[in-house]
């Protein structure tokens, strides 16, 4: 049967035919509908969101070390927290396979780097598959747990966002079982990395490598294709679909493994071609093995963009240098751009109002709320990696004045806290630091998709299970001072702000309000707010919230006077279909020119 | 259609309902016999922001996403959003537009003013322009999320395919009690264009 699928919908599929039995993630873009489907249709499999990927794949491990398949999906930055057990997971090898799925995002769609995990195979030693299209997503990963089983190594297969978030025809299959019995027996030369055995193991490493590089050599997805012999192209992945679409005439050799390469295989290609041109996304990774080999490239790096997606465009822009004609633009104006936003009524917007007002330094974490960046928000000042927020505002608050620390917060969400965020406010607690923690708790894990996580209370099946509370948590991690607040009530959320960042001791502070966007859990919106085009002064400071639902529109004869007498130069205006009635303008205006249904403000949501 | 793959890129403001349309569009023609793909990017970029996505099919399709200066239809469910993605049309391209504005960020905040009269400029670089209202018909089909409906239905002119075929992908894709509301605003939007 045939059917169009997201790479990441075959992916899953893959996995079930495969014969996966466990299956963990912690949700990222563009990996995390993997797990979702996975959850939703596939129930022969047990599925997880693992507080974070370095647990994910531990678990994992577990699971494959007694003989069943695993299946471990992570985006690309998540394979930075896996890497501790990646590395010596190299060593140990596999019983059942194991398959590390990495999602790339080359563009910066959703992360905060594009690191190429490329180097990750290479680094780890262990073989990388590279698919272009859902078919092959399907395939690679099947083809993964067949390799890591042959070759007792894990096994990455990597997507892109491009993979990842693009349909394209599957065949489906039935499932078939995975070979290995599943039973426990002990191995400690192969599971117990002390150095007396880490040290074979990596005799047993080097000796796979060697294996793998006979191996790829014939592997049906390193794949020639001769066709007009004047220009080979050497790609993989998503690169080949781009270069085809462009050039169909020139011959291909597809690297369906991206590591090891085939080297006699390239050196075959090279016999068969006048010139060869290797096109990849980000780094010359292929590029820099196959000059290694002591083979020159007509066009590498030096035509394609190093950083950034590649297009069909780019691709043809590269081969064609200076004979490139670009398609002739119709219309040159500069248009607003329209980047994305804090919905109306999320509860981050009121607590980002009351820390910029208040002039803190707001060290950041990951999530929708680093949006509040942008402007007109301006108000969140680092964002590197899951969980930092809180080491920032503790490195910060240890070596400046005991004025300026009182100035200093850390932000984080709440499935981000919980990632990676547990651990440092522990070192808070331990080291004596005099932080304010603000976990932003909105349940959800909404930027990837509202997925569950364990302070939600419900598995990824949908399933109740323990619910984690923050506070309790932050009592016996050492917090002395532990609060809650409305984020959607400015006076409150001030006050608590203040005295909790005076303090000379460490404050945790849980801003709770659910997701605006958690629409079948959320009890009920309320009416749309509106403007007494009265007494609006057109003072702008509700249009600071950057609230999508408010516009500013200029105004000018009569309407350029307020009832009052006071000259205005526009006024606001709420649109009404977007305004889920927070109540969070009306509490900013000095005017009361912002009329709440019905006469009565009511702070926010809360769930049913 | 010449050409062997036809492409369709469809453009609007994240929250109205463009991936629905694009998987629609996507299943209609791999049941009509077509090599197909389509494209488009999830997570931080939908909040509000600007959204594509890329339908491609034909007897072979390479590439996910279109090449720019080669797009065959430009689907546009917002006006601001159909004009920033022109320059990507063949010359001879066909656009429909939905006649509806949503404002970003710095037309709200009062910076700088929505562009005037967009239907106007398309109007005088493409003479296969379609301005339908989709938002508008669909309110008066009693949903205002069924816009991505009503759109559906007035660029179904353009293909040779059965329309039993699109009402039946669409109504798969929508729980029952909204079947007659969509079955409505697919033929409201059907009637838009004669092609």
């Amino acid at each position: 049967m045939k059917k169009v699928l997201t790479g990441n919908e075959a992916i899953a599929r893959g996995a079930y035919e495969a014969g996966v039995k466990f299956a963990a993630a912690y949700p990222g873009t563009p990996s995390s509908e993997i797990l979702d489907t996975i959850a939703r249709e596939y129930e022969e499999i047990y599925a997880e969101w693992s507080p974070n990927e370095k647990i994910a794949l531990e678990a994992a491990m577990g699971a494959c070390f007694v003989g069943a398949r695993a299946l471990v999906c992570m985006k690309h930055v998540g394979v930075n927290v896996a890497a501790d057990p990646l590395l010596t997971l190299s060593y140990t090898g596999v019983k059942g396979g194991l398959v590390l799925l990495t999602a790339d995002d080359p563009e910066l769609y959703s992360s905060q780097n594009e690191q190429d995990n490329r180097h990750y195979a290479r680094f780890a030693k262990i073989p990388m598959l590279e698919p272009s299209d859902s078919q092959e997503a399907k395939e690679f990963v099947k083809l993964g747990f067949a390799i890591s089983e042959q070759f007792d190594t894990p096994v990455m297969v990597r997507s892109v966002t491009r993979v990842s978030h693009s349909k394209t025809i599957v065949e489906l299959e039935e499932r078939k079982e995975g070979p290995v019995p599943i039973e426990i027996k002990k191995d400690p030369s192969k599971y117990v990395m002390l150095p007396v055995y880490g040290r074979q193991r990596h005799k047993a490493v080097e000796e796979r490598y060697l294996k793998l590089k006979e191996f790829v050599e014939d592997f049906p997805e390193n794949r020639m294709e001769i066709n007009d012999k004047k220009v080979g192209i050497i790609t993989s992945g998503i690169s080949y679909q781009y270069a085809k679409e462009v050039f169909p005439d020139y011959s291909y050799l597809k690297l369906g493994i991206c590591w090891p390469l085939p080297d006699k295989l390239i050196a075959r290609f090279f016999q068969q071609v006048e010139e060869v041109y290797v096109v990849e996304e980000l780094d010359p990774f292929i590029e820099e093995s196959v000059k290694a080999m002591g083979f020159s490239v007509s066009k590498g790096k030096d035509c394609f963009p190093i950083r950034g997606e590649l297009t069909p465009l780019l691709v043809e822009k590269g081969i064609m240098g200076e004979r490139f004609q670009p398609p002739k633009p119709v219309f040159t104006e500069e248009l607003p751009p329209r980047p994305p936003n804090l919905c109306p009524g999320c509860p981050h917007r009121g607590l980002f109002h009351v820390l910029k007002k208040g002039k803190f330094f707001v060290a950041g974490d990951i999530g929708c709320y680093t949006l509040a960046a942008l402007p007109p928000l301006n108000s969140l000042d680092t964002c590197v990696c899951m969980g930092a927020s809180i080491g920032h505002a503790h490195g910060i608050s240890k070596v400046v004045s005991k004025d300026e620390r009182k100035k200093v917060v850390g932000v984080i969400g709440d499935s981000t806290f919980l990632h990676g965020g547990v651990t440092p406010l522990m070192d808070i607690g331990y080291n004596k630091g005099t932080a304010t923690i603000i976990i932003l708790d909105n349940h959800a894990t909404a930027m990837t998709g509202f997925q569950e996580h364990p302070s939600t209370g419900f598995t990824i099946r949908g399933e109740p299970t323990h619910k984690v509370d923050f506070l309790e948590l932050g009592k016996v991690l050492g917090i002395k001072n532990l609060k809650k607040v409305n984020p959607w009530n400015v006076e409150e959320t001030e006050k608590v702000i203040g005295e909790e960042t005076e303090k000379d001791e460490p404050s945790l502070i849980v801003s709770e309000g659910p997701c605006v966007m958690l629409r079948e859990a959320i009890k009920e919106y309320h009416k749309p707010y509106s403007i007494d085009a009265d007494r609006c002064t057109g003072c702008r400071v509700c249009l600071n919230l950057g609230c999508p639902a408010i516009s500013w529109q200029a105004v000018s004869g009569d309407m350029a006077i307020t009832a009052e007498g006071k000259k205005r130069k526009g006024i606001a205006v709420i649109e009404k279909t977007l305004c889920p009635g927070c109540g969070l303008c009306h509490q900013v205006c000095k005017f009361d020119a912002i009329i709440p249904p019905e006469g009565e403000v009511k702070y926010g949501f809360e769930l049913a | 259609m010449e050409n062997a793959v036809t492409n369709i890129l469809i453009s609007g403001v994240g929250g109205q309902g463009i991936i629905l349309a694009s998987d629609i569009m996507t299943e209609v023609f791999l049941e009509s016999g077509f090599d197909v793909k389509k494209s488009e990017v999830h997570g931080m970029a939908q909040r509000g922001g600007s959204v594509t996505s890329h339908v491609r099919y034909g007897s072979k399709v390479y590439s996910p996403i279109i090449k720019q200066g080669e797009v065959d239809i430009l689907f546009s469910f917002e006006e601001l959003e159909g004009l920033r993605w022109l320059n990507y049309v063949k010359p001879d391209g066909v656009i429909l537009l939905n006649d509806y504005k949503i404002n970003p960020p710095a037309v709200n905040l009062g910076q700088v003013e929505y562009p005037g009269d967009i239907p106007g400029i398309i109007r005088k670089r493409f003479h296969k322009f379609y301005l339908i209202d989709g938002t508008g018909l669909a309110l008066k089909a009693g949903n205002i999320r069924a816009t991505n409906v009503v759109l559906l239905g007035a660029i179904s002119n353009l293909f040779e395919i059965e329309e039993t075929l699109w009402i039946q992908t669409i109504l798969r894709h929508l729980p029952p009690r909204l079947h007659e509301v969509n079955k409505q605003a697919f033929a409201m939007g059907r009637a838009q264009i004669k092609a």
